[in-house]
């Protein structure tokens, strides 16, 4: 049985006007998100996948930016809705990690504050319910010592483990979606490695559908099952992931995969 | 507790090094105290006989070891020109300066926020821009200056205080804190406007970085990301800037004083200053000192609660 659809992007086209002549950065951009399912979006830099991933996410509101397409979520669509609505969802339904964990969270409130902050949003909990939920969030996200780090500020822990609370805040209210805007560039090998760890098994514990941008195909592979490969804002290749690495139609997927640094072990 | 000490410390070597330079400033200057003590009866002989009975012909530094000692003590002498005790002269004053200085500041931020808060939401539009000029036109303007606009104003034309009326606190204290309304709005009006530019240029600087897009993303309202978020960072620099902004407006209000005829410190500060009462000057001199020191200290201690990245200690 196929799963449930959850997310359809129809023919996004995002255009800048803050120049004279605008500017379109993204054009015709379809994809479809299943529950449980993994994505990966990936393209270098100025490929137009972090614009889509934020307008996915509702957060493209600039005023010299134009966007044409539908963007369903269900049956809603994210680029006509109103704010309310669109509120409603974010957070709730569609959560989102960025690439800089260093400067994504609010340096002058608390962890725990923060976490909790989609449940006092979207529900009714009282603070000790809220409470429990952070701490126990924090714990799936493998952060030891979670009852002190949720009374500590995001300038005592490190990039990797700001990252595990960013993904902690996001999926706290366990959306349907997460989407995951190049969130180990910024980190280290080892730790990239375990944050991709932690959102396989979020995603399969949860049946959380994950769009996974990035522009390191090695990541893509290990975590993804379907791939989009984008370039100059289009979509040059789409397909699974094993397909794509074995049987690259286009010139510039096979660049990509070229590109992979490979490990040759010497005297095997 | 260290933190205090150490604070403590400082405030002590400070108050040291600015009671010394005021006293040896004295010195260079022109002028001698026996002479406009004695005033029209001043003859060569009395003036040296005085100069010998008040210590001013010994060395500088023993002078100013005579006065420090005495005022560890707590003795700030007698004043030349008064002949009363300082202590006496300087106390009753302290209440108007510090009530026209807190109230100066209290109009500042009640002002400054709001109108920075706003400009900052609204930016580019209509309002901002009208705030703008208004902005730039009170900010040109000195406060002695803008104090006389308000006179005319407000005191002249709409008959809403009398200029001159100064009211004692001890007898009428709505009285006395209605009196300084307009003084300390001439005092406040300036850096108000300087805060406002500065809280606008923060919010929106602050709405730029990347945890508001992380607030947007849980669903917020823009207020609450306002209101939540973005505020408090971007009261950081505001408040070093309403600290310098006090401390400034403590040596403000003594011009000030002098335009509406208000009885403070300043008053008796230039009073002192032109007849070479050093035990008075001193004696401010410490008072606005130890006013600028421990405004300091709130500002560390305010700093300490907006940002956990400063630590107090």
């Amino acid at each position: 049985m196929e799963k449930e659809l959850l997310l359809q992007v129809k023919n996004l086209n995002i255009e800048f006007h803050d120049h004279l002549i605008p500017e379109t950065v993204v054009y015709d951009f379809d994809l479809e998100l299943r529950e449980g399912e993994i994505v990966g979006l990936v393209g270098e830099s100025g490929s137009g996948k972090s614009m889509s991933a934020l307008a996915i996410a509702g957060l493209l509101s600039r005023r010299d930016m134009k966007k044409r397409g539908q963007i369903l979520f269900h049956d809603t669509d994210l680029l006509s809705c109103g704010r309310d609505v669109l509120r409603k969802i974010q957070g709730n339904e569609i959560g989102i990690i960025f690439q800089e964990p260093m400067t994504s969270l609010n340096p002058v409130r608390k962890i725990g504050w923060q976490v909790e902050e989609s449940l006092r949003i979207h529900t009714d909990l009282s603070r000790t319910e809220r409470y429990q939920r952070a701490i126990e969030m924090l714990k799936s996200v493998e952060l030891e010592d979670a009852e002190r780090i949720y009374h500590q500020y995001p300038h005592e822990l490190s990039g990797g483990m700001r990252q595990r609370v960013m993904i902690a805040a996001a999926m706290i209210c366990n959306p349907r979606i997460l989407i995951a805007d190049e969130p180990t560039t910024a980190l280290d090998v080892t730790i990239q490695a375990q944050i991709v760890e932690l959102l396989k098994r979020m995603n399969k514990e949860k049946q959380t559908a994950i769009l996974f941008i990035s522009h390191d195909l090695s990541l893509v592979k290990q975590l993804c099952e379907r791939v989009i490969v984008m370039q100059g804002g289009y979509v040059v290749e789409t397909g699974a992931v094993q397909e794509i690495f074995d049987a690259p139609k286009e010139d510039y997927t096979r660049k990509l995969i070229a590109a992979i640094p490979k490990v040759v072990r010497k005297n095997a | 507790m260290k933190y205090v000490g150490k604070k403590l410390v400082t405030m002590f070597l400070t108050l040291f090094a600015v009671t010394l330079f005021v006293f040896l400033a004295f010195h260079v200057i022109s002028g001698d105290p026996a002479t406009s003590m004695l005033g029209t009866e001043a003859t060569p002989a009395k003036v040296a006989a005085l100069r010998e009975e008040m210590g001013l012909n010994d060395p500088v530094l023993i002078q100013y070891g005579r006065w420090a000692a005495d005022f560890l003590k707590g003795d700030l002498g007698v004043s030349y020109s008064y002949r009363m005790p300082v202590g006496e002269m300087v106390l009753d004053k302290i209440p108007v300066t510090m009530t026209l200085t807190i109230l100066a500041f209290l109009m500042m931020v009640v002002i400054a926020i709001p109108f920075g808060i706003y400009t900052a939401r609204h930016a580019g539009g209509v309002i901002d821009r009208a705030i703008y000029v208004i902005n730039q036109v009170i900010m040109a303007i000195p406060p002695f200056f803008s104090g006389i606009l308000i006179t005319l104003l407000f005191g002249r034309i709409f008959k809403l205080f009398t200029p001159g009326a100064y009211v004692s606190y001890e007898k009428d204290f709505l009285g006395f804190v209605g009196y300084l309304f307009f003084p300390a709005l001439a005092i406040a009006l300036p850096k108000a406007a300087m805060a406002v530019k500065l809280l606008r240029s923060s919010v929106i600087g602050e709405s730029k970085l990347d945890y508001v897009r992380t607030a947007y993303s849980r669903g917020n309202r823009t207020s609450d990301v306002l209101y939540r978020h973005v505020l408090k960072n971007a009261l950081i620099p505001v408040v070093t800037f309403l600290g310098m902004a006090l401390a400034d407006m403590i040596a403000g209000s003594i011009i000030i004083e002098q335009v509406f005829s208000i009885p403070g410190l300043g008053r008796i500060l230039l009073t002192s200053i032109s007849n070479r009462d050093y035990p008075v000057v001193m004696a401010i001199i410490v008072c606005i000192a130890v006013l600028v020191l421990v405004v300091n200290m709130i500002v560390d201690l305010v700093y300490g609660l907006i940002d956990p990245r400063i630590s107090v200690e």
